[in-house]
């Protein structure tokens, strides 16, 4: 069983939902990345999504195309992504996820980029522009070296939620809502549709992402689904708050939790 | 072959919200395809609306002057709205309109794109919405006006290099968010499945009627066709029915800027690396760290960091051969042929033009080159009086 079956397992066997926080790896710089996860994860964060900066990325809305860039400029690369999660994996056991595009894993290449992930504890990766139907580019490497490549659902995907989720690991990523990244105010009316169709396809943990940002949301899709994705939000305060934005993104995560504890 | 492939090259790598989507038009265009009255529709569009066919044109004073092989131009700077463009855009947004679409959006670099696009949303009572880099607005501002004139709405994309790459992303990013009823038309044969098919399909009219336009003058086939290459639509048309005639050398000319060297240019076969973005896998401009390399030329039109798949797979399989031209070397060539033929064209098409100069000299007289002049040049004569150091009081 992964490291993200087994801590979706705890969570259930606690009544709980899991909370999954991103933050662009490098934004404004490493340290500042490193503080922010630390800071999630003793907030009670149960999942981290660490974003490798891209320079075009065409899923994410204003505030996270902001965070890459930010971070690029920084001189973030990814062999010094590979070092924060080293360095966390000395500190912190809940799953770490990549999020990134394919472009920078093609040129790290395949094999040799998920022999990496395997070698620092990385347990998953979410490739936004890498729908089904391109999956066997990456399947067998990632699976052989332990990481769990996450499968999106969106909105859109009707039919093809059954042959999506028969092929998924570790957890479903169900995208709330049409659109790229970043904070909306409402809960799309057609998601719990969605996530019935997902229940009915598979067993597999299914978490929400795009849009949630507020506790009032997060209590509500914590009631649908097994767990609430959180970016631009934190994001934003990584950009407001720079190198102190960890005792900020604390508070809101530790907020943010807490609404999920509601019924 | 996979379906989508040219060999190792496409494919459909996009976010899952738009999969149905573009399975969606795979089903609505392999429909149009088979439909006689959508063909007809589409070829009276052509012959009544873009006056096709474009001529075949033997440049008498250019073949003197360079005293080689002799230069036929295939006039897509005499099509309505001033490209080659045209031929894709009424096709795409016919096929829109029967998939039910009422709003269309498109990318565009230099602004022909755009143009074009406008234009066919107007002809065929189509919402429409343009994204293009503000550095390209600024280039190219009078495309701008002509947009809105058109009743279109033209949004300036400041993300990024605020070049043609990023009128990309931001198209896909606005596509993302609304499919139920709009159509992405995309301008060249680039992005993910059916795209590069789709736009070819509609592009190969070219070189349909300039193969037989030249074997009823020639009475032989051509020695080597060319055009320039940004994501290589004119290239695709013109090269397309010439595929299969080995003897034939088909020849693309990309951006080299202010030189291959200094890193300021959009040369993607010569300083590419193949990769995955916009939806393809194919050769693109990237940095060590596999990052989008900020590229560069005069031509707005050939500024792209990528390049076709279906033109990945005939470089890789050597069919295809694919050479550099400079923004002086493209200035020249621009300049050459308005004095010789009397022709202002696109500085995009001027870069063919260039390659021209170089190798026709050295080829016998009785060959012939094709050379697809893809565009006409009055969007560029300020753009090349400020190259020139001159000041035009516009």
């Amino acid at each position: 069983m992964s490291n993200i079956s087994k801590a979706f397992r705890d969570i259930k066997s606690k009544n709980e939902k899991a909370f999954i926080g991103f933050v662009t790896g490098g934004d404004p710089n490493l340290q500042a990345s490193e503080n922010i996860i630390l800071a999630m994860a003793r907030a009670g964060a149960d999942l981290i999504e660490i974003g490798i900066p891209f320079s075009d990325p065409i899923a994410e809305g204003p505030v996270i195309q902001a965070a890459n860039l930010r971070a690029l400029a920084a001189g973030t690369t990814v062999e010094k992504i590979f070092g924060l999660v080293r360095g966390l994996r000395q500190k912190i056991d809940i799953p770490l996820v990549f999020l990134t595009y394919l472009n920078p894993v093609h040129h790290y290449g395949y094999e040799a980029f998920f022999a990496r992930c395997e070698a620092v504890g990385l347990d998953g990766i979410i490739i936004p522009d890498l729908p089904f139907e391109e999956r066997d580019e990456l399947r067998e490497t990632a699976a052989r070296h332990g990481v769990d490549l996450i499968s999106l659902i969106a909105p859109t995907s009707g039919r093809r939620v059954a042959e999506i989720a028969g092929q998924a690991s570790g957890f479903l990523y169900v995208v709330s809502s049409m659109g790229v990244t970043g904070m909306r105010n409402d809960i799309p009316a057609g998601l719990p549709e969605t996530l019935k169709l997902v229940r009915a396809a598979t067993d597999l943990p299914v978490a929400v992402g795009f849009g949630l940002h507020s506790p009032e949301q997060a209590r509500q899709v914590a009631r649908i689904a097994d767990g609430v994705i959180v970016g631009s939000a934190i994001v934003k305060l990584a950009e407001r708050y720079g190198e102190q934005a960890a005792e900020h993104v604390f508070a809101y995560v530790k907020g943010m939790k807490e609404a999920m504890l509601e019924k | 072959m996979r379906t989508g492939r040219f060999g190792a090259f496409g494919g459909q790598y996009i976010p899952e919200t738009l999969m149905n989507e573009i399975h969606a038009l795979e089903r609505a265009y392999e429909h149009c395809q088979n439909d006689p009255g959508f063909r007809a529709e589409l070829n009276a569009l052509l012959r009544d609306y873009a006056g096709r066919p474009s001529l075949l044109y033997f440049a008498e004073k250019m073949t003197e002057a360079l005293g080689g092989a002799k230069v036929y131009l295939k006039r897509e700077d005499l099509n309505h709205t001033g490209s080659h463009k045209i031929n894709n855009v009424l096709g795409q947004t016919l096929l829109a309109k029967k998939m039910g679409k009422t709003r269309v959006i498109a990318e565009t670099g230099a602004g022909q794109h755009g143009v074009a696009t406008a234009t066919a949303a107007a002809l065929l009572g189509l919402e429409c919405e343009i994204f293009m880099g503000r550095e390209d607005t600024r280039r190219q501002s009078l495309n701008v006006y002509r947009m809105e004139l058109l009743g279109a709405r033209v949004h300036p994309v400041t993300s990024g290099t605020m070049t043609l790459k990023d009128a990309v992303n931001e198209t896909m990013r606005e596509w993302v968010s609304r499919t139920h009823d709009t159509h992405y038309v995309l301008g060249s044969v680039m992005g993910p499945h059916p795209f590069p098919t789709i736009v070819r399909d509609f592009q190969s009219v070219i070189s349909l009627e300039a193969r037989a336009q030249i074997l009823e003058k020639e009475g032989r086939l051509p020695a080597a066709v060319m055009a320039c290459v940004g994501g290589g639509s004119n290239a695709i048309g013109m090269f397309y029915h010439f595929i299969p005639d080995a003897g034939v050398r088909l020849i693309g000319c990309e951006a080299a800027g202010r030189g291959l060297e200094t890193g300021r240019h959009a040369a993607t076969i010569a300083r590419g690396e193949p990769g995955v973005f916009h939806g393809m896998k194919s050769y693109f401009c990237q940095d060590a760290e596999g990052q989008i390399a900020p590229v560069y030329s005069i031509s707005a039109g050939l500024d792209y960091p990528g390049i076709g798949p279906e033109h990945a797979h005939l470089y890789q399989t050597g069919r295809g051969e694919y050479v550099s031209v400079t923004d002086d070397e493209a200035v020249e060539a621009f300049a050459f042929l308005a004095k010789t033929e009397g022709i202002i064209c696109a500085i995009e098409s001027a870069h063919a033009v260039a390659h021209a100069m170089r190798i026709i000299p050295q080829m016998p007289k009785e060959e012939s080159v094709l050379l697809c002049l893809s565009g006409r040049g009055d969007k560029d004569v300020a753009a090349i009086a400020r190259y020139q150091g001159v000041d035009l009081h516009e």
